[in-house]
């Protein structure tokens, strides 16, 4: 089983946010940065099939900066046997299609039985990739993934998924993309011996041009705000409760126009 | 000079924390309030390969340096100081001594489990009536044959309740004072050896402590660590390292009471704005953080010259600087959790809060592994023998 890994380095939740003055992005000094969480499912998923069948590799596949290639390594340290870290200053603000672009190529040089995206990337929250990934090499997809099973002959994988109120149970052939979901796996901590052997496993950097690609986005983003902040409350004070109460009623109805 | 961390430094670090954080993090007011030690607690420090930090490979540690060992510390006491103090007191009271001080036989015998977690390791010298003192301990072990009986007892033993495997001073020949003095290895289940109910405390919950009483146990006369009456020699040999990671715990404390802190203070607001925007708690901000710094400067000073140095005890520079920097990080830590207290206010005085636990834990370290006093002794005695720094 021969599983590629796309991982995402992303802004650790704990950080906290701020936008740029001109609004072209975030201000990214300070921010500590994370695998994207639901990333780390995958690397957890391939860890087991690996496992399970003895052989096979597990590839991770990076677009990024160099910041990236810790992320990288942190994968490696869970037990991952290798990673391709894309690094092209061209690629720095891709959109999720270029993203797309960029890993079919580098995936169609590999080679794969199975390829695991997170369903969606904490950060920009598109969800869009691993289904133009699937497209753009032409293979089935499930997303949503929170159990899968290989078949024996390694031909097919059956999938569970969340759907409203229940699960759906899919038959897929492989290789197919499956995105990860929450409930997945519980993914394991890379150990203190796994990161030591980490620092000798390879790392494969790559540019845009490696892979026969000129960057081509569709989206660009013309504007990043914060929410709005929050209005000071409104106070009613020295009166009876009696009339408070008819006071805020009217209020919460024609002002606030929740009931 | 400069302590940058390597990459796979950081790495481990956040991968404790972290580990801390989601495992520990959701049960540390069970840990405190019931005085309970997840039970896989020492299994899965194992698989994180933790245990076995400075140990040499071959058996079953990694050969890594101190300054790592005291990361892990510190980051684990960030969460939770009671466990970690547990975990330190396995590894460096127990594990390191063995590696250092006893033969193949026993490393091979003891380590590998220790260093997996299977077995929970412990560390007995203080006595009801030798504490600081502890030169004048009373528990005495005479040569029968194969055996050496073991009669006396061991109070406020980290561990205790839990351990498998037990580091015990005894004397040997009384009448010979410090260098009467033995170490054995005692195992769990030991003929005559047993162990009181778990001393209640006000802090450092979750890491079990009691008072251990041998009543004619017998003990293979190969369990001898070091040389007969050289038990002076295991004490002493590996306790520079010893204080520079107790000193990690503090230092998680420490850091960990500012961050909260930090965060608190610009969420909370009285008189119309965030708090954090008054000029005295802006102050202790400020001077927590200093506190902060300083501890880790010198600890992690100090655990890059344990690693360097040959030889510690008297006489050389570590010894002097360990005693410091736990000294001066145990006090810091203790300054950094009122502090923390007094800008949470009336929560921060709630068991709610975690901030009142970590001020519990930190005082702890001004008394455990040698008191604020015996340290300012030692830095002291080593200032005053020299005629300068
Ligand atoms: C939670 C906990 C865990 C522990 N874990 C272990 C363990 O795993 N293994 C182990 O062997 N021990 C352990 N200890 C024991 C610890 O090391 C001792 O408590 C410590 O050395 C102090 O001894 P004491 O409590 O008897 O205090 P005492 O020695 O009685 O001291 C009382 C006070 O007198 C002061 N004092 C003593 N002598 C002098 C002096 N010459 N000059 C000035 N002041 C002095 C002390 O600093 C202190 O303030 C633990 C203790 C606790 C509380």
């Amino acid at each position: 089983m021969k599983s590629l890994v796309c991982l995402k380095q992303v802004p650790d939740t704990e950080t906290q946010i701020k936008v740029k003055p001109d609004g072209t992005g975030i201000v990214t000094d300070g921010i500590k940065y994370v695998i994207n969480p639901y990333d780390e499912f995958s690397v957890e998923e391939a860890l087991r099939l690996k496992e399970k069948f003895k052989a096979g590799e597990v590839v991770i596949l990076t677009v990024g900066p160099d910041r990236c290639t810790e992320a990288i390594r942190t994968a490696l340290a869970m037990g991952a046997d290798r990673g391709i870290h894309v690094n092209d200053e061209s690629l720095n603000d891709a959109d999720p299609y270029s993203i797309a672009q960029v890993l079919a190529a580098a995936a169609s040089q590999e080679g794969y039985d199975l390829i695991f995206c997170g369903h969606r990337a904490i950060d920009d929250d598109f969800g869009e990739v691993g289904a133009m990934l699937a497209e753009l090499l032409q293979l089935p997809q499930v997303t949503l993934v929170t159990k899968l099973e290989i078949a024996d002959d390694t031909q097919s994988a059956v999938v569970e998924r969340d759907v409203e109120g229940g699960k759906e149970v899919i038959e897929v052939p492989l290789p197919c993309v499956l995105t990860s979901q929450k409930g997945l796996n519980e993914p394991r901590y890379a150990s203190l011996p796994g990161i030591m052997k980490a620092k000798k496993k390879k790392i494969d950097k790559k540019t845009a041009a490696d892979l026969g690609i000129t960057s081509e986005r569709k989206l660009a983003p013309t504007e990043y705000t914060m929410p709005p902040e929050r209005k000071a409350g409104k106070k009613y004070e020295d009166m009876e409760p009696a009339e408070a109460a008819k006071i805020v009623v009217e209020a919460l109805r024609s002002e606030a126009k929740v009931i | 000079m400069h302590f940058e961390l390597t990459e796979e430094q950081r790495m481990l670090s956040d991968t404790v924390y972290k580990w801390a954080l989601n495992e520990l993090g959701p049960v540390q007011e069970k840990i405190d309030e019931e005085d309970w030690m997840p039970p896989n607690f020492f299994r899965d420090l194992g698989r994180l390969g933790v245990l076995g930090i400075t140990v040499e490979e071959r058996y079953g540690g990694l050969g890594m340096d101190v300054l790592t060992e005291v990361l892990v510390t510190e980051q684990l006491a960030r969460i939770c100081p009671g466990p970690a103090m547990s975990m330190v007191a396995h590894v460096e009271l127990c594990a390191s001594n063995i590696q250092r001080n006893a033969s193949d036989y026993l490393k091979e015998k003891y380590l590998p489990p220790l260093i997996r977690g299977e077995k929970v390791g412990a560390m007995g010298l203080t006595e009801p009536n030798a504490g600081s003192d502890a030169m004048a301990l009373r528990c005495r072990a005479v040569r029968n044959g194969n055996s050496f009986i073991l009669n006396g007892s061991k109070m406020f033993i980290t561990n205790g309740p839990i351990a498998d495997i037990v580091l015990v001073y005894a004397k040997t020949a009384p009448d010979l004072g410090p260098k009467g003095i033995s170490a054995f290895i005692v195992e769990k289940g030991a003929p005559g050896f047993s162990v009181s109910s778990k001393i209640k405390k006000a802090g450092m919950r979750g890491s079990p402590t009691a008072e251990l009483n041998f009543d004619d146990c017998e003990v293979p006369a190969e369990n001898l660590v070091g040389d007969l009456n050289g038990g002076v020699a295991v004490m002493t040999k590996g306790l520079d390292v010893e204080r520079v990671v107790v000193a990690g715990l503090s230092l998680g404390i420490s850091r960990q009471t500012l961050d909260y802190s930090i965060k608190y203070s610009r969420e909370r607001e009285q008189f119309g704005v965030p708090i954090c925007e008054f000029q005295m708690i802006q102050a202790k901000l400020a001077e927590m953080y200093a506190r902060y710094e300083a501890s880790r400067n010198m600890i992690y000073r100090a655990a890059c010259l344990a690693q360097g140095a040959g030889r510690g005890g008297k006489g050389t520079q570590i010894t002097q600087l360990a005693a410091a920097a736990i000294l001066y990080a145990a006090e810091a830590a203790t300054r950094n959790g009122s502090d923390a207290v007094q800008i949470h206010g009336g929560y921060g005085y709630c068991l709610e809060f975690p901030v009142q636990k970590l001020w519990r834990d930190a005082k702890l370290l001004e008394i455990g592994a040698g008191t604020t006093e015996i340290r300012k002794m030692i830095i002291a005695r080593e200032l005053l023998r020299k005629g300068s720094i």
